[in-house]
């Protein structure tokens, strides 16, 4: 089947080749080929063409933002998200005047001057006045920009001194883990060395451990609260995505980093908001890490803080963990694919 | 534009004044004592395979770059099969792929490969080699008026080391681990741990083996053309009067020297983390039931070292697609290139600043905000020049005589691309939003514009111009239109909707977008991309039908084809060693005199003397 496919399409090429050898010839014969001589009927069509390519592309582009609006994220779900938003739009805007005003004078430009045996160019080879407007005006307006976004930056990227309750979001080869730091609100101290089975964030003999919360396929936060997350990786590079609240910040094996936010809308005001019962925010990994790096997820559920009180009492703490849990046998299994054609994905269902 | 003159060629030669006919015969018994000239017989080997003539050495690169390229778009075509389709099974995936493709079906581990190795190949072996390799072989020598190269051996050298590094790319993608797969930028620990990944293994030691001879190759070329751009000008020939394709060669010659030796670094110590023992970039890592001895690195070292190469990489890919766009529009519209000075201090701008831009691929690593904050006001500086050079493009067209080859579409269409796909530079430059965007669909949006359409556009605009010059013949103009708005739509096709995708919050390198409910409205997306996609994809077949027929059937060439002012066409439309039989010509002028009043052709070559009212007003 393969080998007949095959000879059709050499078949094909043969009988084009001999097609063209004949147009070629006829038209030498004619009036001698002119592939390098433009002649002023395709200049004007080529001109045209450049008009009906923008308008059909605009016509596309809006089309695209018509459709496809409502399909983009919701309102920010968090404290600087709308602050993100606006700049987004404003910036959004900007661009979008300066591509449109480019592309009609470029468009406008091809199509007016197309060539002609009889048109003479204009010598204008340069203007230190028309320079000096387009560089001055892009420097003012990127200024602009420059001290609106860095103002933003300063407000979001920094952790505040806000009192704030802080998680920990563990990373690895393909699941995420959360640890609350208890009423202490400090998680207890860690080391990769001493992971093993019973303790798969190796956390150290530290009575500041005792009140940690450690849970797998869902975390909740408090509407209103700000929460500080500390960010690990077991393994490799992953990235803690939260798109619905504006955050991202990569967990990197081998250091700790660090992004707070504050969540404004609960998860039932944003399914009410959307119509949709099943929404839930979620937590992607956003920094490619192996196999499953498509499927490496954790829900986040906002809610009241009575919500959240009671949805905590029925967690255990590591405390209490350790003491119903079995000796610890050895180390701990991992998800890692050792051979390249592997049954197919592992990861599928959510940890 | 004063007269200023420069060294005259090596051989101390005076030509006689010429214009667009072959140089005549020269008695001066000088001209045969070049020592690039070889008088030993010229066998098979040395004219097509060991060949040290800088024409046919940058057909090798087209020719390499084209298999290449032509392999990474048909590996784009089979990832976005399963993007748009996923889980579908395409019998013919098996056919071509065997044990990866099972029923049909793409594996997700083979899928990393496909995206790393077309990432790869579009950027280093299209876009880099190429793109640079090609034309600056071409051009530089016929451009600056030379006879070749400084070193033909070096030359010759800097090809067969892309070629080899060529072919221990493609061979990766046969083993049976696979090739590397954590994405072109390959981050540890990720790349340095085998069993982190199938593709961490054997070929992720092929990738950094291959690079690092790709990167020799480089540096070999990049010095060949700084050396014969300063030192082998003709007579005339002083640097204010170089076509701005030499000055955007030149300095990407320099970008290259300057950066390429640090991803050598980066790839030199990653070498040494998965096979020596050391510790560069890992640490506190736990992986196969065990924490693992290395200890005290850290992987941002390498996104420093990998990002300090990889922001300049970027524009060594788009600074010879923007020389040949001035070169190409100046020609086609019969007026001088708008702002000659301007646009080459906006190449020396933007190359300059390119080196103190690189954190902006690195705003959410955790690195220090402060730092973060300089990368924005850094970055958000190189539109400046950028934006010079787009609106003095714009500008050379008013009032222009323009010829619309296939070559001046594509350099117009260069010029859409690079605005459209500039300015979301400005949108993820700025740290705040690159927050919600970073490795997100916009973010493919995004460099796909700048350098999977504006700089392969420079390519194509290049390949169509100066294709006479390679091969003495035209290719065929009515393909080559079709060819040009086929791909224009295809490509904003393409990457347009994938704007959307990332204000989605779609991540890239992802399999698949079926275990997020949250992504199941923008199937119809991913539908559409595929389709223009397959759309781009078949239009090129367009292409490579035209460049190969007309290698052989194209209509012969003139010696002036685009009635253009530089050099080259000067030279003997057959190739010799040499580039132009008698004497090499002296130049009295800039390359930008077409129209210009007081002369009756609408070009006044390089070699042209200054007329006496020129020479009484102190002209270029």
């Amino acid at each position: 089947m393969v080998f007949l496919v095959l000879t059709v399409i050499v078949l094909f090429v043969i009988a084009v080749v001999r097609v063209m050898t004949i147009a070629e010839l006829s038209a030498e014969l004619r009036n001698g080929r002119t592939d390098d001589v433009m002649t002023d009927e395709e200049n004007k069509n080529q001109g045209l063409m450049w008009v009906v390519f923008m308008i059909a592309f605009f016509g596309f582009c809006i089309w695209q933002m018509v459709k496809y609006s409502d399909k983009l994220l919701p309102r920010a779900a968090s404290e600087h998200g709308p602050e993100i938003d606006t700049l987004f739009n404003f910036s959004m805007l900007l661009i979008t005047i300066v591509v449109v005003i480019t592309h009609i004078v470029l468009v406008y430009q091809a199509y007016k001057n197309a060539g002609a045996k009889t048109r003479k160019a204009t010598y204008f080879a340069h203007s230190n006045k028309l320079e000096l407007i387009w560089t001055v005006i892009p420097a003012i307006v990127l200024t602009a920009m420059i001290v609106y976004g860095l103002t933003v930056w300063n407000r979001v990227i920094y952790p505040s001194d806000k009192p704030a309750i802080v998680m920990e979001l563990y990373a690895k080869q393909f699941d995420w883990t959360a640890r609350y730091a208890g009423n202490d609100n400090t998680l207890g101290r860690s080391d990769f060395r001493s992971i093993k089975e019973g303790n798969d964030l190796g956390l150290l003999e530290d009575s500041k451990a005792d009140d940690d919360v450690i849970v797998k396929g869902e975390f909740h936060l408090i509407k209103g609260k700000p929460v500080r997350f500390k960010f690990r990786s077991r393994d490799v590079i992953h990235s803690a995505y939260m798109p619905h609240f504006r955050a991202q910040m990569n967990c990197v094996p081998g250091m700790e980093t660090v992004f707070e936010f504050t969540p404004t809308v609960t998860t039932a005001e944003m399914r009410a908001e959307l119509k949709n019962d099943a929404f839930n925010y979620v937590l992607l990994c956003n920094k490619v890490c192996g196999q499953a790096h498509y499927n490496m997820q954790m829900d986040i559920v906002v809610e009241t803080q009575k919500e959240f009180d009671t949805w905590m009492a029925g967690q255990e703490n590591w405390m209490q963990k350790q003491a119903t849990a079995a000796p610890a046998t050895g180390p701990v299994a991992d998800a890692t694919i050792l051979s390249p054609v592997a049954k197919t994905d592992q990861s599928k269902e959510k940890h | 534009m004063s007269a200023m003159d420069t060294n005259p060629n090596a051989h101390g030669e005076h030509s006689e004044a010429v214009n667009t006919a072959i140089v005549h015969p020269h008695h001066d018994e000088h001209e045969h004592h070049d020592e690039h000239e070889h008088h030993h017989v010229e066998t098979f080997w040395n004219k097509y395979v060991f060949s040290q003539d800088h024409k046919m050495i940058s057909k090798q690169f087209l020719i390499t770059a084209i298999f290449m390229g032509v392999t990474a778009m048909l590996m784009s075509l089979i990832f976005r099969l399963q993007l748009a389709w996923p889980g579908q099974s395409f019998p013919v995936l098996e056919v071509i792929l065997g044990k990866w493709a099972p029923n049909g079906v793409l594996n997700s581990n083979f899928y990393l490969s496909l995206v790393t190795i077309h990432g790869t190949i579009m950027v280093f072996f299209v876009l880099t080699g190429g793109l640079s390799g090609t034309f600056s072989n071409l051009l530089i020598p016929l451009q600056v008026g030379a006879r070749d190269m400084a070193s033909g051996f070096l030359n010759m050298l800097s090809f067969w080391f892309f070629f080899v590094s060529t072919c221990i790319m493609f061979s990766s993608i046969f083993i049976e681990t696979g090739p590397a797969s954590g994405g072109w930028t390959v981050y540890p620990p990720l790349s340095a741990l085998p069993t982190a990944m199938p593709g961490s293994g054997l070929g992720m030691t092929m990738w950094l083996v291959s690079m690092a001879i790709f990167i020799v190759s480089s540096l070999l070329g990049s010095l060949n053309y700084i050396v014969t751009i300063i030192n082998l000008r003709t007579k005339g020939m002083s640097m204010t009067r170089l076509p701005l394709t030499i000055w955007a060669f030149l300095v990407t010659a320099i970008l290259g020297v300057l950066s390429f030796p640090v991803l050598f670094a980066a790839a030199l110590l990653l070498i040494f983390d998965r096979s020596f023992g050391t510790s560069f970039y890992l640490s506190d890592i736990y992986m196969d039931g065990r924490a693992l001895e290395h200890n005290g690195g850290s992987p941002i070292l390498y996104e420093h070292l990998f990002w300090f190469l990889g922001h300049p990489e970027v524009y060594i890919v788009l600074l010879p697609a923007l020389g040949i766009t001035s070169e190409v529009i100046a020609t086609n519209a019969r007026k001088p290139i708008f702002g000659y000075r301007a646009m080459i201090a906006s190449i020396l701008g933007i190359a300059f600043l390119s080196f103190i831009v690189w954190g902006h691929h690195m705003f959410i690593t955790g690195m220090n905000p402060f730092l973060g904050s300089v990368f924005v006001f850094t970055t958000l500086l190189i539109a400046i020049p950028s934006a010079v050079k787009a609106f003095n493009y714009i500008t050379t067209l008013w009032k222009g005589n323009l010829q619309f080859t296939p070559g001046m579409l594509f350099a117009i269409g260069l010029v859409s691309f690079f605005i459209t796909g500039g300015v979301t530079g400005l949108i993820l430059g700025d740290s705040a939003l690159d927050i919600n965007l970073h490795d997100t669909y916009f973010v493919v949006a995004h460099f796909h514009l700048v350098m999977g359409s504006a700089a392969i556009f420079g390519m194509f605009s290049g390949v169509y111009h100066w294709f006479p010059r390679m091969y003495g013949r035209v290719m065929n103009k009515k393909m080559g239109i079709a060819h040009f708005w086929l791909t224009f739509a295809g490509a904003y096709g393409v990457f347009f909707p994938m704007h959307f995708l990332g204000l989605a919050g779609v991540p890239r390198r992802y399999y698949s977008n079926t275990e997020f409910p949250m992504f199941n409205d923008l199937v119809d997306i991913n539908i559409l991309v595929t389709w223009f996609a397959i759309l781009a994809g078949v239009a090129q077949v367009i292409f490579l039908f035209n460049f190969f027929y007309s290698i052989f059937r194209g209509q012969k060439s003139s010696q002036n084809p685009w009635r253009s002012n530089t050099l080259e066409w000067t030279a003997s439309v057959k190739h010799i060693h040499g580039n132009w039989p008698g004497a090499i010509p002296e130049v009295h002028r800039w390359p930008y005199d077409y129209s210009k009043p007081g002369h009756e052709e609408d070009f006044v070559p390089q070699n042209v003397p200054l007329t006496e009212k020129e020479l009484a007003e102190g002209e270029h």
